[in-house]
């Protein structure tokens, strides 16, 4: 066999620590990617994926230091290069698709621009570049190239600007692209197409490919190869059906069992008779938009939920279940339809009625980083509704606090920490303990596992599935993930375009979806693969 | 100061933190603002001279023994009056930055926070405001408001206004999208308690480097007015007013303008070193 694409021999990393010292965040790292091999890289945030990434394309971050080991491209080595001759490597030898395609193009240049760049930092003549980034574009399954050309980013979805991404990454013929999550920050569906794509690029030009993620299931469909890494060290690798039907590492079975995936679907019996707790009658919601014209974001949607149950609102970004989810919880106010939480109509409620039936319900939002005020200590954040609503000595004040603490199992040492000072899941854990202090009945999550790793989103997930359990509460549950969906769900809505196309039992609308739309979703859920397989083990 | 420490109760917790590694410049910086502090508060305790009645045997020395700093047609002590001086200059930017930002935070939250046609209306007349060239508007102010030095600080402060109003509308509005702030209404909090525990001290942050920036600014505003002869009325010892006074004897003796410039230089300069120091800690 010839020289392997990427040789990677004891790589160690280090970055320098705010004390002065020097943390080692990679330790003895070693893997090869032959010719048209993929090679997924796995492990939750800080295990030292993109820090790997990033050392071969010599992008590491400031402070870093490569502190032993080699990284050989096509033979060459690349450790000791300068940034003149790296210069020379990336695009043409190996390339980059980046993490955020929302962030990662110039907002004010044209797309045509920014993959010609690529062209001519690497000598193709002016005359030929318009060409060939048509070409490329056209390649990457965008529509309507020509006109693409001369678009600005903001004019593109996430998904179109990802595929430029793709076609600057491909623009050379690399013989490694190195993908970085290339897929985390879009839809389900949109995620499988543009897997789909660099699969399909890699099989024609035989290019290999180093994925980065943190998605078992992703690494499951994808790769030939496996690489599960924590904390900088690799905890095994190998062939993905070996690795999937029998993992060697204590870490790796973990991954397996928490990726949601590859849960099996919830089967518990709906009760039935049940007094009702959320009834969401014909809803509709409009924006009007410039020129008075009306959007309709929501159209007749209509479900109702017994108590203690959790019901889930599913779809791709702009189908509408964030407009619903705000207006169900009284952030919005909805064009016609009827809300009624506990046997209480809201949408006609204001002012000082509206505030006192948020004791009723109450919501978690998605991105932990953004929902807890950073000025605040995790007590204040805590207590705050308990302050809004139930004036009342501090010390019984700071009993609840502390109970509804221990339920969410946080250690009491947390209550004077600042949201900054706290992991995802810890800050998720609080924004729960806030939503539950008022012992609402209703509890709105809206995608709240999404921003989280595997492991500590499936961590929250049994948590919430204990607290349903212990508390009697109602969850809707707001997502895009089907596959998280069939984990925590009893029932499931399914918005398309504003319209529920499809509502039921989860079981029974992933056996028999009704319609096509479902469907669709269904089949991007990653890992589908390799499920049967393992579920059959 | 009193102002900033009421709207911004959780900063001065974490004030001390500000002051860990600082790098030469900065600690230069500090060293000025430290001594034009001092003396400002005791001026006495770093002279013997009288800053405003001179020994005519003295006048116009050139920089020397006896007066270190020279003195001037009057024969008073350059040092002594640049010293008296500070009181002026920090008393009256003090008055000034207080004025700005009051005001300034007062409209700006009320823009941000309230919206619709007041949010209009105030944005419109923050670019009435900056429209005006700041001098022009102090002089008119002066105009107004009679000569002195209380006048001169307040003439200043309205012309930072805008500039307060229009950052801390932005940081309003800002904070306002954000999570945390929906998080804090859909908890059940009221409009005036989630702008005081969310809105206020999260918009306030930035604001309080802006206001340091400010502090330098104001100075260099109070010298200028002092120097067209807006300011305080002579024999005041102000450093603008003594660069004026000396300026007729620019060519013989040129310690009497040299001097005061430089010290409102250095002060200037060391409040904006402080203030980007600021500004970098707290973003």
């Amino acid at each position: 066999m010839s020289d392997p694409v990427l040789e990677i021999r004891n790589l160690s990393v280090s970055y320098a620590a705010p004390d002065g010292g020097r943390t080692q965040v990679l330790h003895d790292l070693s893997l090869s990617i032959g010719a048209g091999e993929v090679v997924t890289l796995v492990g939750e945030s800080g295990s030292g994926k993109t820090t790997t990434a990033q050392s071969v394309i010599g992008l590491l971050a400031e402070g870093a230091r490569i502190e032993g080991g080699s990284i050989r491209l096509l033979g060459q080595e690349v450790t000791a290069l300068g940034d003149a001759a790296l210069n020379g490597i990336r695009g043409r030898v190996v390339s980059l698709i980046p993490q955020d395609p929302g962030a990662s193009l110039n907002p004010v240049r044209t797309i045509g621009g920014q993959v010609s760049e690529v062209l001519a930092a690497h000598g193709v003549p002016r005359a030929l570049r318009r060409d060939r980034v048509i070409e490329l574009l056209g390649r990457v399954g965008l529509s309507e190239p020509e006109r693409r050309f001369d678009q600005y980013p903001h004019e593109l979805s996430g998904g179109m600007k990802q595929r430029v991404l793709i076609a600057i990454a491909i623009a050379l013929e690399p013989a490694l692209i190195i993908a970085d999550e290339p897929t985390s920050a879009l839809d389900v569906t949109v995620q499988r197409r543009i897997l789909d794509l660099i699969d399909d690029l890699r099989r024609k030009t035989g290019t290999a490919v180093l994925l980065v993620t943190h998605d078992l299931a992703v690494a499951a469909d994808r790769a030939d190869r496996i690489v599960v890494l924590k904390s900088g060290r690799v905890q095994e690798q190998g062939a993905v059906a070996d690795v999937l039907r029998a993992p060697s590492s204590a870490y790796a079975r973990q991954l397996l069992a928490d990726a949601p995936a590859f849960a099996t679907a919830r089967v518990r019996p709906v009760p039935l008779g049940g007094n009702t707790a959320v009834r969401v009658e014909d809803l509709r919601v409009e924006f009007v938009q410039r020129g008075a014209k009306t959007f309709r974001a929501v159209d007749g949607l209509s479900f109702s939920v017994p108590r203690g149950t959790t019901h889930a609102i599913v779809g791709e970004s702009g189908s509408g279940k964030t407009s619903a989810m705000r207006a169900i919880v009284g952030l919005a106010r909805p064009t016609s339809g009827r809300i009624v939480i506990g046997g209480q109509e809201i949408t006609s409620q204001r002012g000082e009625d509206l505030r006192q039936f948020r004791r009723q319900i109450q919501l978690v939002y998605q991105n932990p980083w953004g929902s807890l005020d950073p000025r605040q200590t995790v007590g204040q954040i805590i207590a705050e509704p308990l302050t809004n609503f139930e004036p009342m000595a501090k010390a019984e004040r700071e009993a609840r606090v502390r109970a509804i603490l221990d339920r969410v199992a946080l250690p009491p040492e947390v209550l004077a920490r600042r949201p900054a000072a706290l992991s995802g899941g810890q800050r998720q854990r609080v924004a729960i303990a806030r939503a539950l202090i008022l012992k609402p009945q209703v509890v709105v999550l809206d995608e709240a596992a999404s921003a989280l790793d595997v492991t500590v989103q499936a961590q929250i997930l049994r948590l919430l599935d204990d607290l349903q359990r212990d508390l009697g509460l109602t969850y809707l549950f707001v997502s895009h993930d089907l596959s998280v969906v069939r984990a925590i769900a009893d029932t499931v809505t399914v918005l398309h375009k504003g319209q529920p196309v499809e509502t039921g039992p989860v079981a029974q609308v992933f056996a028999n979806p009704a319609s096509e739309h479902t469907c669709a979703l269904i089949d991007a859920i990653p890992g589908a693969k390799r499920a049967p397989t393992l579920q059959g083990a | 100061m009193t102002l900033q420490d009421t709207l911004l109760p959780r900063r001065s917790r974490t004030l001390p933190r500000l002051h860990v590694a600082i790098r030469p410049g900065l600690a230069l910086a500090v060293a000025v603002l430290a001594v034009v502090t001092l003396w400002a508060m005791l001026p006495s305790a770093f002279t013997s001279f009288n800053p405003v009645a001179g020994l005519p045997a003295d006048k116009l020395q050139a920089p020397g023994a006896a007066h270190w700093l020279g003195s001037d047609e009057l024969g008073r002590d350059v040092l002594a009056r640049l010293i008296f001086g500070a009181r002026q200059s920090l008393a009256g930017a003090v008055v000034a930055v207080a004025v700005g930002l009051s005001v300034g935070s007062l409209l700006g939250v009320l823009a941000g926070s309230v919206g619709g046609w007041v949010e209009q209306a105030i944005l419109r007349l923050i670019d009435v405001l900056l429209s005006i060239p700041a001098l022009l508007l102090s002089l008119a102010l002066i105009v107004i408001l009679g000569f002195g030095t209380v006048q001169v600080a307040v003439a200043v402060g309205v012309t930072a206004v805008a500039g307060f109003a229009r950052l801390i509308w932005a940081e309003v509005v800002t904070v306002r999208r954000s999570d945390y702030v929906e998080a804090a209404f859909g908890s059940g909090g009221r409009f005036f308690a989630v702008l005081w525990r969310h809105v206020l001290p999260n918009a306030l942050t930035s604001v309080l480097a802006y206001a340091a920036i400010q502090f330098g600014w104001a100075i260099l505003q109070i010298s200028t007015l002092g120097f067209l002869g807006y300011g305080a009325p002579p024999p005041t010892p102000e450093w603008g007013l003594m660069i004026a006074e000396g300026r007729n004897y620019m060519t013989t003796s040129w310690w009497l303008t040299l001097f005061p410039g430089l010290v409102v230089i250095a002060t200037v300069l060391a409040t904006n070193a402080v203030g980007h120091a600021l500004t970098r800690r707290l973003q």
